[in-house]
C-alpha cells in the first residue's frame, strides 16, 4: 500500500473513531451515572441525521449554526424524555430496560417513517467545506472530513474538561461512584441525572448530523451505530470515557483497514478484536469490576 | 500440632495501595482465632484472599500442609474452606433445609444425571440435616428463609457454610447486626463449632471477641500490630494506642 | 397448584394431537410455527428464567441451526438422522465458543456480548459467500427419514409437536434435578455458590450450550417448515423478540415460555390486521412498541403473573 493510500485509510479510521466516540462516550456516561443500558441510543443518532436532513435547506452554509440548534433542540427533546420515560428506567433491572428501550427504539423507527418516509436522503455539504485538499502528490482528502474529525477532537477535549474540570463534572463523577452520599449533599441528583441524559443524547444526535452529508440519511442507521457502540464500550470498559475513546480508536483502525484488506469479511473485524480483548480483559481495556 | 491453614507473608496490593501487608497467621483446629482492627484495615481483603475470591499479590496460604494459593474459591471450599458473608447471602424463596441442602450438593453434584431429582439426593439431604442440627436450626427447617429472624438467618448462613463439611471456618462478621440474645445463641455455636473446626473470625464486637477468642490478631493500616491471647493483647502497648485505646 | 392447572400441559399436548389432522393448511402452519416458536422461546427460558442470564443474541443459535439444515441437505435433501443432530451440535459449537467468551463478563457487559457475537454470526452469513447473501438460501428437499417425511404437513406437525414436548420434558427434568438447583442457585446469588464449592462458570457454560442446542433444535424444524432460510433469522430484533416472549408469558415457568409464543404470535397477528385496528395496522410497529412498554411497566410478571393473582384472589 502506497504512502499516500495508507495515510488517507489512516485519516478515515481516526475520523471514524472520533464519531464513534461522540456516541459511545453518551453510551457510556448513561450506563456510568445511571446505570441505565439504554438500547434506543442509536435513535439519537438517527434523529440527528434526520435533523440535519430537515434543517440544511432552512440554514444553508451556516453549517455550525445549524450544528449549534440541532444540539439545543437534541437536549431539550433529551431532558424531555428523560423526565417523562427514562427516570421511571432506574429502578428497574436490567432486563427490563433492556426490554423497554427495545419497545422505544419500535416506536421512534416507527414515528420516523410516518414523518419522513423510508427513502433515502443526502444532506448537502456546505458550500465552504467542500472540495479536497492534496495530500502529498497522488492523494487528496475531502475538507469535510477533516472539519469532522476537527470539530469531534473539539468536542472530546470539551468533554473532558467539563467532566473533570468544572463542579458539574465534579458532581458527575462523585455521583457514578456513590449516588446517596451525593444526595445527601443535597445536590438534586433527579437534574443531574437529567442533565446527563440530554448530554448523552445531545453528543448522540451531534455525531448524527456531523456523520450525514458523509453517510447519507437512511432508516438503519441507528442500529448499526448502536452495536459497534456496543462494542466499543465493552472494549473499553463501562464508564470509562477515556476506555472509550482508545476502544473508538482501535475499532476505527480495525474496520477501516479491515475493508480495505479483508473486503467481504471485514464485517467480523471488530467483533473478532471484542472477542479477543475479552479473553485478555473480561473488564475491557480501563473497565471497573461491574 | 501443625497448623489447619498457614497464612504466610500474605500481601495484596491494589495499583499504588497496599490493602495487606505481609500478614501470616496460623488456624489451629479446636481454635477461634479472631483478626480485629479498624475500619480499612484490611481485614476483608485478607479474609477474601484467605477464601479464594481475590489472588495475592505475594505470600502463601497453606490447608493443611498443601499450597492452595492459586486455587480458585470453589477448589478450596471442597477442600475444605467454608466462609460465611458479612451480608446475608442466603437464598430467600427456598425452605431452610433447602439452603443448607443446595450448600451441600456442592460435594455430589453430578449435573449430568438430570433424571435425579435434587430433592431426593440422600447424601446432601443428610448433609444438610447435620448441618442444621449442628446450628441448632432443625426446628426452623420447613420455614422459608426470607422469613426468618435477623439472627436465624445470621445462623442459616453459618449452617450453610457448615453443610459442606469443611475443616476451616472463615467467619466474616458472623453478629453483625445482632442484639444481646442473638449474640449469647451465636457465640454458644461457635463454641460448640470450635471444638471438630479451625475458626477464623473477623468480627467489631470487641466483648464477644474477647470472651469467645482463643487468640487475636490486630491489623492496622493492612499490617499486622500484634498477634496473641486475648491477655496479651488487652495489655499490648501499641494495640491499645491503636485501636483499644479509642474506647478507654 | 390444583390438578387441573398441573395437568394443563399434557391437555394442551392431547388436545393438538388428536385435532392436528383437523386443522386447515393456513390454521396447521401457524400452530406449527407458534410450536417452534415455543421451542426457542423454552430454550431462552432455560438461560434466563432458570440461570437469570439476560442474552440478547439468543437468535443467532436458531439462524444457525436453521441455515446449517438447508445448507447440509443440498440438492437431494437429507436424513433427519443427520441433519437434526447437525444443526444441534452446529448452534452448541457456537454457543460453546460465545459462551466461553462471554460468560466471564457479567450484568451489562455480557448483554452486550452476546448481541455482538450475534451481530457476528448475522454478518458472516449476510455478507460473506457462507451464507447466501441477503435473500436467504431455499431448501430443496426437506428432510425425511425413512416414512417420515417433512415434506407433508401432518407429519411435520406430528414432528414439531412431539419435539416440542421433548423439549418441555427436558427442561422440566433439568428444572428439578441438580443441575437445575444448581442454575436456580446461581441465578439468585452467585457467589454464594462459589463460596459452597461450585464452579459456577461452568455451570452457566453447560446452561447457555443447552440453551443453544435447542435453539438450534427450533431452527432445523422452522427450516423444514419453512423450505427457506434468511439473514434476517439471525437478526437482532428476532433475539428481542424471544426475549419479549418470555416476559410476555412470565419468567421462571416453562409454561410461561410457551404461553408467551403463542400471547406474541396473536398480538402481531392482532396488531397488523386492519379488520381490528383499522388504519394502525401499518404501524403495528407502533402500537407493538408501545405495547411492549407498557407491558413491562405495568406486568413485569408477564401473563403467568396475572392467571396466578387471579387464583390467589379466587382461592
Amino acid at each position: 500500500m502506497e504512502i499516500g493510500t495508507f495515510l488517507v485509510q489512516c485519516l478515515n479510521a481516526v475520523q471514524y473513531a472520533l464519531l464513534l466516540f461522540l456516541v459511545a462516550s453518551g453510551l457510556t456516561l448513561i450506563f456510568g451515572i445511571m446505570g441505565v443500558i439504554n438500547l434506543a441510543h442509536g435513535s439519537f443518532y438517527m434523529l440527528g441525521a434526520y435533523m440535519a436532513f430537515a434543517l440544511s435547506p432552512l440554514f444553508g452554509d451556516r453549517f455550525i449554526v445549524m450544528l449549534l440548534a440541532g444540539v439545543v433542540l437534541a437536549a431539550l427533546f433529551g431532558y424531555l424524555l428523560e423526565w417523562a420515560f427514562f427516570s421511571y428506567l432506574y429502578q428497574r433491572d436490567h432486563l427490563q430496560q433492556v426490554l423497554m428501550t427495545y419497545g422505544l427504539i419500535l416506536v421512534f423507527e416507527e414515528l420516523r417513517s410516518i414523518l419522513v418516509g423510508n427513502d433515502v436522503h443526502g444532506v448537502k455539504v456546505p458550500a465552504w467545506l467542500d472540495g479536497s485538499f492534496a495530500l502529498g502528490d497522488l492523494m487528496s482528502y475531502p475538507w469535510y472530513r477533516l472539519f469532522a474529525s476537527a470539530a469531534c477532537i473539539v468536542l472530546a477535549v470539551g468533554l473532558y474538561l467539563v467532566v473533570n474540570k468544572t463542579r458539574l463534572g465534579m458532581m458527575v463523577r462523585a455521583g457514578a461512584s456513590n449516588r446517596d452520599m451525593v444526595r445527601g449533599l443535597g445536590i438534586d441528583v433527579r437534574r443531574l441525572y437529567r442533565i446527563v441524559f440530554a448530554s448523552g443524547v445531545a453528543l448522540a444526535a451531534l455525531a448524527g448530523m456531523i456523520a450525514a452529508p458523509m453517510t447519507s440519511v437512511y432508516p438503519n442507521m441507528g442500529a448499526s451505530v448502536l452495536i459497534i457502540c456496543f462494542v466499543v464500550v465493552v472494549i473499553g470498559g463501562i464508564g470509562s470515557i477515556t476506555g472509550a475513546l482508545l476502544a473508538s480508536l482501535l475499532v476505527g483502525f480495525v474496520d477501516t483497514f479491515g475493508k480495505v484488506f479483508f473486503a467481504e469479511y471485514s464485517g467480523m473485524g471488530i467483533y473478532v478484536l471484542m472477542a479477543v480483548i475479552l479473553i485478555w480483559r473480561p473488564a475491557g481495556l480501563l473497565g471497573q469490576k461491574a | 500440632m501443625s497448623a489447619l491453614l498457614a497464612v504466610d507473608a500474605l500481601t495484596r496490593r491494589f495499583g499504588g495501595l497496599v490493602a495487606v501487608n505481609g500478614v501470616s497467621l496460623d488456624l489451629h483446629r479446636g481454635e477461634v482465632h479472631a483478626v480485629i482492627g479498624t475500619n480499612g484495615a484490611g481485614k476483608s481483603t485478607l479474609i477474601n484472599m484467605l477464601s479464594g475470591e481475590i489472588g495475592a499479590s505475594a505470600g502463601t496460604v497453606r490447608l493443611d500442609g498443601v499450597d492452595i494459593t492459586a486455587r480458585p474459591q470453589a477448589r478450596r471450599a471442597l477442600a475444605g474452606v467454608g466462609r460465611s458473608y458479612q451480608r446475608t447471602t442466603i437464598f430467600p424463596e427456598f425452605s431452610v433445609h433447602e439452603n443448607c441442602r443446595l450448600a451441600a450438593q456442592a460435594a455430589h453434584p453430578r449435573p449430568w444425571a438430570i433424571w435425579e431429582s435434587a430433592s431426593a439426593c440422600a447424601a446432601s439431604n443428610a448433609a444438610a440435616s447435620e448441618a442444621l442440627a449442628a446450628a441448632g436450626l432443625e426446628t426452623l427447617a420447613q420455614r422459608t428463609a426470607g422469613t426468618l429472624s435477623h439472627g436465624a438467618k445470621r445462623q442459616l448462613e453459618v449452617a450453610m457454610c457448615l453443610a459442606t463439611r469443611p475443616r476451616v471456618l472463615l467467619l466474616d462478621e458472623p453478629l453483625a447486626g445482632m442484639g444481646a440474645e442473638e449474640t449469647e445463641r451465636m457465640l454458644a455455636l461457635l463454641e460448640r463449632l470450635k471444638a471438630s473446626h479451625a475458626i477464623l473470625l473477623v468480627e467489631h464486637d470487641m466483648d464477644a471477641v474477647f470472651r469467645i477468642a482463643d487468640r487475636i490478631t490486630v491489623m492496622v493500616n493492612g499490617t499486622l500490630i500484634a498477634t496473641g491471647d486475648p491477655a496479651a493483647i488487652r495489655a499490648n502497648p501499641e494495640v491499645r494506642l491503636a485501636y483499644l485505646g479509642e474506647e478507654d | 397448584m390444583s390438578r387441573f392447572s398441573s395437568s394443563l400441559p399434557l391437555l394442551c399436548v392431547i388436545a393438538l394431537a388428536l385435532g392436528g389432522p383437523f386443522l386447515g393448511p393456513y390454521l396447521s402452519d401457524l400452530v406449527v410455527k407458534v410450536m417452534i416458536l415455543s421451542i426457542f422461546a423454552l430454550s431462552l427460558e432455560l438461560l434466563v428464567g432458570m440461570t437469570g442470564l439476560v442474552s440478547l443474541g439468543h437468535a443467532a443459535f436458531y439462524g444457525i441451526g436453521a441455515y446449517v439444515t438447508v445448507l447440509a441437505s443440498g440438492s437431494d435433501g437429507g436424513s433427519i438422522a443427520w441433519l437434526l443432530p447437525l444443526a444441534m451440535l452446529a448452534a452448541a459449537g457456537y454457543a460453546l465458543v460465545v459462551g466461553a467468551l462471554s460468560l466471564r463478563t457479567r450484568g451489562v457487559y455480557f448483554i452486550m456480548v452476546t448481541l455482538a457475537f450475534a451481530q457476528m454470526a448475522f454478518f458472516v452469513i449476510h455478507d460473506t459467500p457462507l451464507g447466501g447473501g441477503s435473500d436467504g438460501i431455499y431448501m430443496y428437499v426437506r428432510p425425511a427419514l425413512g416414512p417420515i417425511d417433512l415434506e407433508q404437513r401432518n407429519t411435520l406437525f406430528y414432528v414439531v409437536l412431539a419435539a416440542l414436548v421433548a423439549t418441555y420434558g427436558v427442561l422440566a427434568l433439568i428444572r428439578r434435578s441438580r443441575l437445575g438447583a444448581a442454575l436456580a442457585g446461581i441465578r439468585v446469588n452467585e457467589q454464594r455458590m462459589q463460596a459452597a464449592g461450585f464452579p459456577t462458570f461452568f455451570y452457566k457454560l453447560a446452561a447457555f450450550v443447552i440453551a443453544g442446542a435447542l435453539a438450534g433444535l427450533a431452527g432445523f424444524l422452522l427450516a423444514a417448515r419453512d423450505g427457506v432460510v434468511n439473514p434476517e433469522l439471525l437478526a437482532w430484533h428476532n433475539s428481542g423478540e424471544v426475549l419479549l416472549m418470555i416476559i410476555l408469558g412470565g419468567l421462571g415457568r416453562l409454561r410461561g415460555a410457551v404461553l408467551g409464543a403463542v400471547a406474541f404470535t396473536l398480538l402481531k397477528e392482532v396488531l397488523s390486521s386492519h379488520g381490528i385496528v383499522g388504519p394502525m395496522a401499518d404501524h403495528w410497529q407502533l402500537t407493538l412498541g408501545l405495547v411492549i412498554i407498557a407491558f413491562v411497566a405495568f406486568l413485569p410478571k408477564g401473563l403467568m403473573g396475572l392467571v396466578e393473582r387471579n387464583a390467589k384472589g379466587a382461592a
